[in-house]
């Protein structure tokens, strides 16, 4: 079975080890997540397990959001998302409740999410350029991205050509973070590294498929 | 610190109990190394100018003059490296960041002492009202001879 849950970014802070290492650290307030429906193949298509985490006033869920959790005996979830298994998870049953522990022994996972948005953004915040220089008669143009291609010959700007626009606010995968603890009195799982969007954000925490 | 989480995890990697020092102190910051598999302990000396951070980011600041130039090595105060910090000397300061020392040198860089209080206040009471009365006997007995 591929291991996963959801969860929701703490924040970052660092740890030591014991040889006084500091280890830069992302704290996951991981699961527990219950599982609203398996997805089979005959039936759907794919296996899958359908998690969710974060209950949410049954007021606030749409009667078919009430309806399809009820079929589990759960709360209605704020954050639901689907794991894909390669073969049927067969000691998975639905509306069982999945906790941090699912990640004892695991080395590394990938945690999906939703980073930061920053709006209408310039080609240099959002693509690296370099801008214009600073000095030298250039007027009023230090952070433009300067030419977007040849002139009389395409007659048109090529496609593809990198401009400013909207960035952030996209779904982020970090690939293969080290799991450094696992904390299942407080369903917490710290992983070595940074994870995309703001303290606070839902993401999707999963097994690595990085081999090695 | 904002959140109950992250506290719980920099718990499990803070010390129980730090070493005392203060703002102004002239201390020997024990430092572990390891050379090979062999530790040993290596020891900074100097004054204390600042402190800063929180949680398990917290860290100090020794500065200390070597052959006329000055040094100084920021330590993180919860990391298992930071053996011991011993107060040598006690420094009478009114800041919380020394820096304006390192504009200083000579005998400008000097710190007035200050002798921290080692008896209970109510002992110190003792002591004042001990003195008082002695001076008010020895007045008493310089009176009487006056008087005679």
């Amino acid at each position: 079975m591929r291991v996963g849950l959801l969860g929701r970014k703490v924040g970052m802070t660092q740890i030591y080890e014991p040889d006084g290492t500091a280890v830069p650290i992302t704290v996951l307030e991981c699961g527990p997540c219950t599982v609203l429906q398996i997805r089979t193949a005959e039936r759907d298509g794919y296996h899958a397990l359908q998690l969710g985490f974060d209950d949410k006033k049954r007021k606030s869920a749409s009667k078919a959001e009430r309806g399809h959790c009820k079929k589990v005996d759960a709360e209605p979830k704020r954050f639901v998302r689907e794991l894909r298994q390669d073969a049927p998870a067969a000691d998975i049953k639905e509306g069982q409740t999945l906790t941090v522990d699912v990640f004892n022994g695991i080395k590394g996972v990938d945690v999906t999410g939703t980073s930061k948005g920053r709006g209408f953004t310039g080609a240099m915040k959002r693509h690296g350029f370099k801008g214009l220089r600073a000095t030298h008669g250039v007027k009023r143009m230090h952070r433009h991205p300067g030419s977007s291609g040849p002139s009389a010959d395409p007659s048109r700007t090529r496609k593809g050509i990198r401009k400013p626009g909207h960035h952030g606010a996209a779904r982020i995968t970090v690939r293969n973070l080290k799991v450094e603890r696992v904390d299942a009195a407080n369903n917490l799982l710290l992983v070595r590294g940074a994870v995309p969007g703001a303290d606070g954000g839902y993401l999707m925490i999963s097994q690595t498929n990085v081999v090695g | 610190m904002r959140n109950k989480f992250l506290e719980l995890v920099e718990e499990t990697s803070m010390k129980s109990t730090l070493p005392k020092f203060e703002i102004g102190d002239t201390v020997d910051v024990h430092v572990r190394i390891l050379e090979g598999d062999k530790e040993r302990i290596q020891i900074f000396n100097g004054v204390v100018i600042a402190r800063s951070g929180s949680g398990t980011r917290e860290m100090f600041t020794v500065r200390r003059i070597v052959q006329g130039e000055g040094v100084e090595r920021k330590f993180p105060i919860h990391s298992p490296r930071i053996a011991d910090v011993v107060v040598k000397r006690s420094g009478k300061v009114r800041r919380a960041k020394l820096y304006y020392l390192r504009e200083r040198s000579g005998k400008a860089v000097r710190l007035k002492e200050r002798y921290p209080a080692t008896k209970s206040v109510a002992e110190q009471k003792a002591a004042k009202a001990e003195r008082r009365a002695a001076k008010r006997s020895k007045a008493a007995a310089a009176k009487a001879e006056t008087a005679n």
